[in-house]
């Protein structure tokens, strides 16, 4: 009896994929530069199904990797070639909308835009909008904790998951929620990035749509002017839905893939998005184009329409795909700064591409001091891509040299395991795998990801017997 | 002080007592090190800790099994930084929220959590969480934090989180110290995403019949930052709603219009974010709950999170409520099973046998023994 005669046991042939080029199709996520083929695929209906496969493993050691719909940054759903691929894009139903309750119960498979579109008529919406949410799964939003452009005021997707059914990596279906009296097991998961087990129901809170949005495109001469523009607003005590920030070269980049119409020659320009009730909206707006025209903003663009507003944001949302214009390759980092340090970390990459010879394409949610910047290479050049590598790395050292963090909303996945050491201690490390050790003392659930070196969990450790030491 | 960790220690006595049980000894740590270095000592012989800050919910949750010694945070009470222009300050746990909330106000800020109790910590309010009515608008504390550090059982620090708003590196093990009544380990240091204190503030209070009656603000535009129902044994149902911001005395016109009555005041009610009394339970229940005769409840209409006292019987009342709704004896005496069902319970208990196999933080505080 192998794992294979007992997956073909649980599941009819056309969902279980054996098949070398058809598994090709699983070999990477977002981040295609890993790839590994997995061993099988499969492609279950049900948590019962989930549970199943997850026994399965338990019983011949087997590890295993789920994945949404594979848009991920840091390889965290990339496959392992001695395991098996549980893929949630077969459970995709919304179980449950209720309004009385600004509740929705939805499959992992669900994309992030569906459950926003089953209730944007009735004037209801999900907030977190990763930029890949027409795509991105939610099961996979669950495990990377996504953020997104309006996650400035409204926050990640763990402060709008209510409850959850996860199948624990034993093959035990669980469901967790944030009634539970005790420790917060849901804050815990979400986020973990497939470590601890799969999220097969996912209870997600439902807001009321605002009564009015806007949005504003500033354009600055500097990055500099941008930055203080940024800071006056933050400091000014308002808080708008999203504050999105382009150099030049991003805007360079956006103009030759979409056509976006920015202001030519700008050196940044910051898109400012205000919701909520109109008198609110409508102050706030005023006071914004106030602070951008104080602080040097050459010109103040008000969308006027819904068409409008969709157009400001093409651009941004299109940046990244668009760095292809005008680089045959490009890194996507991904780090975050204390909003204060912006300008100071401007610098430093604006440094780090004149000593390496590497361009960067800076975009970012400047409200939240996440940057992505965009390390651009020509992968046919010799040592290019290993420079460029260089810079991508130095540029996380900036942000942990200046209190931030090495992801703000990618996640660690593969990519960045290695330079966990450099943001936490191995004290803190083996704390967190204490955590993985109660979830999954086997160390099957997406092995490799998230922690630089695989740690054994081994026994719960044996009552102590001692003395009172000397302080009692 | 004893021996050379300078760290001050006091023998126990009943003003310490948690939950009816009086520790042997009161360690008074000034530091992290001191924490840690206090938790290697229990460590080394085989005492018994609880954590605690203000002392005003040690009644809340069950008593400890033991305590041998009850590590008082009160003199950790520094803002450790606060940058302004960032949002972010990090403290340690011994702060009251009084105390922080006065340092913040000078720069125009706040943490937007409303405490029911003056004197209570930080540590305390991560610990043993209680719900407050802004927490609509601006989640609960674990929606707040940013980073932790945290001493476990054994005397290792460990940090997880960081000071950034934004983040996702590593577990968030302050999401899991959050509601952990000191089981884990102490939560000695925070770090918490701020907010600019509201330009205005206007409360509209009306009262009414039934609960669904506050329905049509909550699928208003108006964006109220809490919307509060007091329900009392006996007397008149009052709900009342928060709306803050420049236009806060605009959205309060208008949502007296849309409910059709009400009065729009500048303070809140007396009642607002206060708990009733003892015997104290917590409810959880996202639709209008049936409650019992000589029951007063108080709490979120937005968020479903409310307190309730006067309830005896509480496996009585759970019974005549929605199936996903929880009801837990918080303080007081309860017939009945004072927890309810906890689905993910034996998943917590694996976690607690990870941090502390030797069960000596706060033993048996929470359900199933954990």
């Amino acid at each position: 009896m192998t794992v294979f005669d007992r997956l073909e046991a649980i599941f009819p042939p056309d969902r279980v994929i054996t098949d070398p080029v058809r598994l090709r199709t699983y070999e990477c996520d977002g981040l295609t530069y890993h790839r590994a083929t997995p061993m099988v695929v499969v492609l279950p209906e049900t948590a019962a199904e989930v549970a199943a496969v997850v026994k399965a493993c338990a019983e011949f050691g087997v590890p295993f990797v789920a994945r949404g719909s594979g848009t991920g940054l840091s390889g965290g759903a990339l496959p392992r070639s001695d395991g098996v691929l549980i893929v949630t894009s077969r459970m995709r139903r919304i179980l449950s909308v209720d309004l009385d309750r600004r509740q929705a119960v939805v499959e992992p498979g669900v994309t992030n835009l569906a459950i926003t579109e089953a209730v944007r008529d009735q004037g209801y919406y999900y907030a977190p909008d990763p930029s890949s949410q027409q795509i991105c799964s939610i099961g996979g939003n669950v495990a990377e904790n996504s953020g997104g452009a309006h996650c400035l005021k409204y926050g990640f997707t763990v402060n709008h998951v209510q409850a959850l059914e996860i199948v624990t990596p034993d093959g035990e279906i669980v469901e967790i929620s944030e009634d539970d009296f005790g420790y917060d097991l849901l804050g815990a998961f979400v986020g973990s990035e497939g470590t601890l087990g799969i999220a097969t129901k996912i209870t997600v809170r439902l807001m009321r749509a605002p009564e009015a949005v806007t949005t504003l495109l500033a354009a600055f001469e500097t990055i500099e002017a941008g930055g203080q523009a940024v800071s006056s607003i933050v400091g000014a005590g308002i808080l708008p839905a999203a504050i999105e920030m382009m150099d030049a070269l991003a805007i360079e980049a956006a103009e030759a893939a979409v056509s976006c119409g920015y202001p030519a020659d700008a050196g940044a320009v910051l898109i400012v998005e205000l919701d909520g009730p109109t008198p609110d909206v409508e102050s706030q707006l005023a006071e914004v184009i106030a602070i951008c025209v104080a602080t040097g903003s050459f010109e103040q663009r008000v969308a006027a329409s819904a068409e409008e507003r969709a157009k400001i944001w093409k651009g941004r949302k299109s940046a990244f795909a668009a760095v292809g214009r005008i680089s045959p390759a490009y890194i996507v980092q991904d780090g975050v700064v204390p909003r204060t340090c912006l300008g100071e970390v401007l610098a430093g990459i604006d440094a780090l591409q004149t000593e390496f010879g590497i361009r960067v394409a800076n975009v970012f949610h400047a409200g939240d001091g996440n940057l992505h910047p965009l390390v651009l290479f020509d992968d046919t050049a010799p040592g290019e891509g290993e420079r460029a590598e260089v810079v991508s790395g130095r540029i996380l050292d900036l942000c942990i040299l200046h209190g931030g963090s090495i992801t703000g909303e990618h996640g660690v996945g593969v990519d960045k395991a290695r330079y966990m050491p450099r943001m936490f201690t191995d004290a803190d490390l083996d704390t967190m795998q204490r955590v993985r050790c109660a979830f999954d003392p086997g160390g099957r659930s997406n092995p490799g990801k998230v922690f630089p070196t695989p740690r054994l969990c081994g026994e719960v450790p044996r009552v102590r017997k001692g003395s009172p030491g000397e302080i009692f | 002080m004893l021996g050379h960790t300078r760290v001050t220690v006091r023998d126990g006595g009943p003003a310490d007592a948690v939950g009816g049980v009086v520790p042997r000894w009161v360690a008074l740590p000034e530091s992290l090190e001191e924490v840690s270095v206090v938790l290697g000592a229990c460590a080394d012989g085989g005492l018994a800790v609880t954590p605690a800050g203000g002392r005003t919910k040690l009644c809340w949750a069950a008593p400890p099994e033991r305590l041998d010694v009850l590590l008082d945070l009160s003199a950790m009470h520094e803002v450790l930084e606060h940058v302004a222009g960032d949002l972010v300050v990090r403290v340690q746990a011994g702060i009251t929220t009084a105390r922080l909330a006065e340092v913040l106000a000078k720069s125009g800020q706040e943490l937007a959590l409303d405490v029911p109790f003056p004197g209570a910590t930080i540590g305390g309010t991560l610990a043993a969480p209680s719900p407050g009515p802004r927490a609509y608008r601006y989640g609960n504390a674990r929606d707040l934090l940013l980073g932790v550090t945290v001493v476990l059982a054994d005397g290792t620090i460990a940090r997880a989180g960081g000071k950034v708003v934004k983040n996702v590196a590593g577990y968030d093990l302050g999401k899991l110290f959050t509601g952990s009544y000191g089981t884990l380990g102490v939560i000695a240091e925070a770090t918490f995403r701020l907010h600019p204190l509201p330009a205005d503030r206007r409360w509209l209070t009306f009262g009414c019949e039934g609960w669904e009656d506050a329905g049509a603000l909550l699928r208003s535009q108006l964006e109220p930052s809490a919307v509060e129902i007091d329900h009392p044994a006996e007397g008149l149902t009052t709900v009342a709603a928060l709306f803050e911001g420049s236009a806060a005395g605009d959205r309060a016109e208008a949502a007296r219009e849309v409910l059709g009555g009400g009065e729009v005041h500048a303070d809140a009610p007396s009642w607002w974010g206060r708990p009733p009394g003892l015997p104290l339970a917590s409810l959880r229940c996202r639709v209008a709950p049936h409650v019992p005769e000589g029951v007063s409840v108080r709490g979120s209409l937005a968020t479903g999170v409310y307190l309730a006292s006067g309830v005896t019987d509480l496996d009585a009342w759970r019974s005549r409520l929605p199936a996903d709704a929880r009801l837990v004896g918080l303080a007081g005496d309860f017939t009945g099973d004072r927890w309810g069902p906890i689905p993910s319970l034996p998943l917590m208990r694996r976690v607690k046998e990870r941090f502390d196999p030797e069960r000596r933080m706060s033993p048996g505080r929470l359900a199933g023994g954990v």
